[in-house]
């Protein structure tokens, strides 16, 4: 059934996985090591010198409470980051999916967000709930809300998953439409005949085919969300008000090149690359199971 | 006879070249300044080039403080640092401990035209060693004051010209704003330097121990005191109260007063310019109030800005250039047209006597208010300055918890207590770090 290609001998396939390993080892492997290496120092700024102080950075950092409360900050942002960008999308791959006219356009209109930089979408979203000009703001103020997200945690955390999640819902929403086209018809006429209406036939047939394509997204935008929204939140709340956006990355940015603390900084990295290949490994290990390829 | 003539000309460039090359030293001068300070800085360098015939100074931009100050630290670690490198003032602990990274600039400076005295010693006190000796040389200076919107006292049935001079006053009108109906009475900017580090230096008590860290790197936060209590709580209250509108751990503030939104704000007296260009109001300068009743009060506010440190790592002739434009800097003509262009401080009394005489002051009502504030009074042990290691990454741990305050999640004194141990920890790394 599976068709496998197999090599003889060694020369090919090695020179096939080069490019690859040559790329892994220069951007991941060496920086990593070094991430790894760093961590059990205590270093000045300029690299004058360095103390050996072994695991002494994580002991710091981990009885650290701000630091703790750092991960459920996190896993909060994160989580929510996820929700708010797959779900809008999997809604409008729907609508864009059933379209006959002009699917063409509406496709390229909701792709466009996705070529706005992080930091530049964290800029525009400012600009809107600015607490001074901001036209959504204003509204709120018109409607009676106070909206001020310098001061109340809560829309701070708000603003920064809305401005996080909006970029991100076009790319998702490519492979989300993507794989609705994959969708065989012949399986949908067929549950349409025997009476399924849309809904039900979306969750009893459509969803369980696209499981493949979320699980890929659940990864990807979990990875996303820990590591790239770093501009988002540095443009919008640098962490605040209080530690309420402060997630792993921005602290490993703030001991790192606010503080200078490259010994602080580079132990966060280590924590933060294991807490990544934990959740990846637990999603493929339990979620991946219900996928069906 | 046309090859004769290129020939010639080829022998004239290939032998003039190199001389010209060996007689100009160059050396690169790493800056923050943007926007119109950027363009003052690229004329200060080009009138010193076209000064003298035997250094060039390259000036390059190298993004905001902070971006600066890292840009600097990972071109040191890769041995290509600039000659000349802009700090900011929370920098300067960092840069103090870095021996070996840096060269002091007494040393690069000394000779015919240098003479510490010069200096203003509440502006040059900051980057001084205990025994007076200048680190690196002040560049750009300022204090906070207090701005008043004039329109908006009038508006409430206020005397603009009431004396906002103590807290207790500020504090009356305050309250005939809210009256009145204002939805902004104060904001400001910059609440950590302003509200806890200059607020200390003003009323002479410590913000941190051994001389606020100028006398060792064992120093520890005191900003928890009586007199920094009382003011977050009175702060707070405000807050609670309308009265005091927080907008944001930078100077967002400035927006809002310069709308005329605002009625007062304490900001920088660098916001001049700004405020100058922008404003649609009759506005005033006025000293940064104090609280009566504080013994020693008002002392002296202090600076906060940037100073040019000289790298080490260079040739002997690139530091007689570095010598040469830091000395250029700090000459009467130049510092007096950068105190008046840009609203810093300037940092010798012969500029200030000099813009004094230029009827500059007269012309320009308010701007010697930073200057008075800061020079009035000798500074003591607590109105130096601040030295203190990963000082930027304090303020934010103040902001966090000053936001704590203005929300009304804690008290004053439960906030102080925060910061100062949370602070603590990061001042304790950074005495290891730098042993």
């Amino acid at each position: 059934m599976e068709k496998r290609v197999t090599f003889k001998g060694w020369g090919l396939p090695l020179c096939l996985i080069a490019p690859q390993v040559f790329i892994s080892a220069v951007f991941f492997f060496y920086p990593a090591g070094q991430a790894v290496w760093q961590s059990l120092f205590i270093p000045d700024p300029f690299g004058l010198s360095a103390q050996f102080v072994g695991l002494e950075n994580f002991e710091y950092l981990l009885g650290d409470p701000y630091y703790r409360a750092s991960f459920i900050t996190t896993a909060i942002f994160s989580t929510l980051v996820t929700l708010a960008a797959m779900i809008p999308a999997l809604f409008l791959a729907v609508l864009a999916d059933r379209l006959v006219k002009s699917a063409g356009v509406y496709r390229t209109l909701l792709i466009w967000p996705y070529a706005v930089a992080p930091a530049v979408a964290g800029v525009l979203w400012l600009f809107m709930f600015n607490t001074r000009v901001g036209m959504v703001a204003w509204y709120l103020g018109q409607l009676g809300y106070d909206w001020n997200h310098v001061l109340n945690e809560g829309e701070a955390m708000g603003l920064v998953v809305v401005a996080s999640a909006w970029g991100r819902i076009s790319y998702n929403f490519l492979f989300f439409f993507a794989a609705l086209q994959a969708v065989p018809r012949s399986i949908i006429e067929a549950a349409a005949i025997d009476g399924a209406r849309f809904w039900r036939r979306f969750f009893t047939i459509v969803l369980p085919l696209l499981s493949p394509t979320t699980f890929f997204l659940l990864v990807v935008n979990i990875v996303y969300a820990f590591f790239e929204t770093f501009g988002v939140i540095h443009t919008i709340t640098s962490g605040g008000p209080q530690q309420a956006t402060t997630i792993l990355v921005y602290k490993v940015f703030s001991d790192g090149f606010v503080g200078q603390d490259l010994g602080s900084s580079a132990a966060q990295s280590v924590i933060l690359l294991l807490v990544v290949g934990l959740l990846t490994v637990l999603q493929f290990k339990y979620i991946e199971k219900r996928v069906h390829y | 006879m046309r090859s004769l003539a290129l020939g010639a000309t080829l022998v004239a460039t290939t032998t003039l070249t190199p001389l010209a090359a060996l007689a100009e030293t160059e050396i690169q001068f790493w800056h923050a300044f943007t926007g119109r300070l950027g363009e003052l800085v690229a004329e200060q360098v080009a009138t010193f080039n076209e000064s003298q015939s035997d250094y060039t100074v390259n000036a390059t931009h190298k993004g905001n403080y902070s971006e600066t100050l890292n840009a600097g630290i990972a071109a040191f670690r890769a041995g290509e640092q600039p000659h000349i490198l802009m700090v900011f003032e929370v920098g300067t602990a960092t840069m103090m401990g870095a021996q070996g990274a840096i060269r002091p600039v007494y040393e690069v400076m000394a000779g015919d035209d240098f003479d510490p005295d010069a200096y203003i010693g509440a502006v040059k006190g900051y980057y001084t060693t205990t025994d007076g000796q200048m680190l690196s040389l002040p560049f750009n200076s300022s204090t906070p004051v207090l701005w008043v919107n004039r329109d908006a006292l009038s508006g409430a049935g206020i005397d603009p010209d009431t004396d906002l001079s103590t807290w207790q006053n500020v504090d009356a009108v305050l309250d005939q704003l809210a009256e009145a109906g204002h939805d902004c009475p104060l904001t400001t900017a910059w609440q950590s330097w302003i509200h806890l580090e200059n607020l200390s230096a003003y009323h002479d008590v410590p913000f941190a121990t051994k001389d606020n860290g100028f006398a060792g790197l064992d120093t520890e936060l005191a900003f928890n005191g009586t007199v920094q209590v009382q003011h977050i709580s009175a702060m707070g209250e405000w807050a609670e109260e309308g009265k005091f509108i927080y907008a944001g751990r930078r100077n967002e503030g400035g927006a809002n007063f310069r709308a005329g939104e605002c009625a007062l704000f304490t900001e920088s007296s660098a916001g001049y310019a700004g405020i100058k260009s922008e404003a649609q109001f009759e506005f005033d300068v006025r000293p940064l109030p104090y609280w009566e009743g504080v013994e020693g009060a008002p002392q002296n506010t202090i600076i906060g800005g940037a100073s040019l440190w000289v790298m080490e790592g260079h040739e002997p002739a690139e530091y007689d250039a570095a010598g040469a434009f830091l000395n250029f800097l700090s000459s009467p003509e130049i510092q007096a047209k950068w105190h008046q262009d840009t609203g810093y401080l300037p940092i010798t009394s012969a500029a200030g006597d000099l813009t004094r005489e230029q009827g500059f002051y007269e012309q320009n009502p308010g701007t010697d208010v930073a200057v008075k504030q800061m020079t009035t009074n000798a500074p003591t042990a607590n109105s130096k300055g601040l030295r203190l290691g990963s000082f930027d990454q304090i303020r934010g741990i103040i902001d966090e918890e000053l936001e704590a305050v203005w929300s009304g999640d804690k008290d004053a004194q439960a906030a102080l207590d925060s910061a100062v141990e949370r602070g603590n920890q990061l001042l304790r790394r950074f005495e290891r770090a730098s042993n």
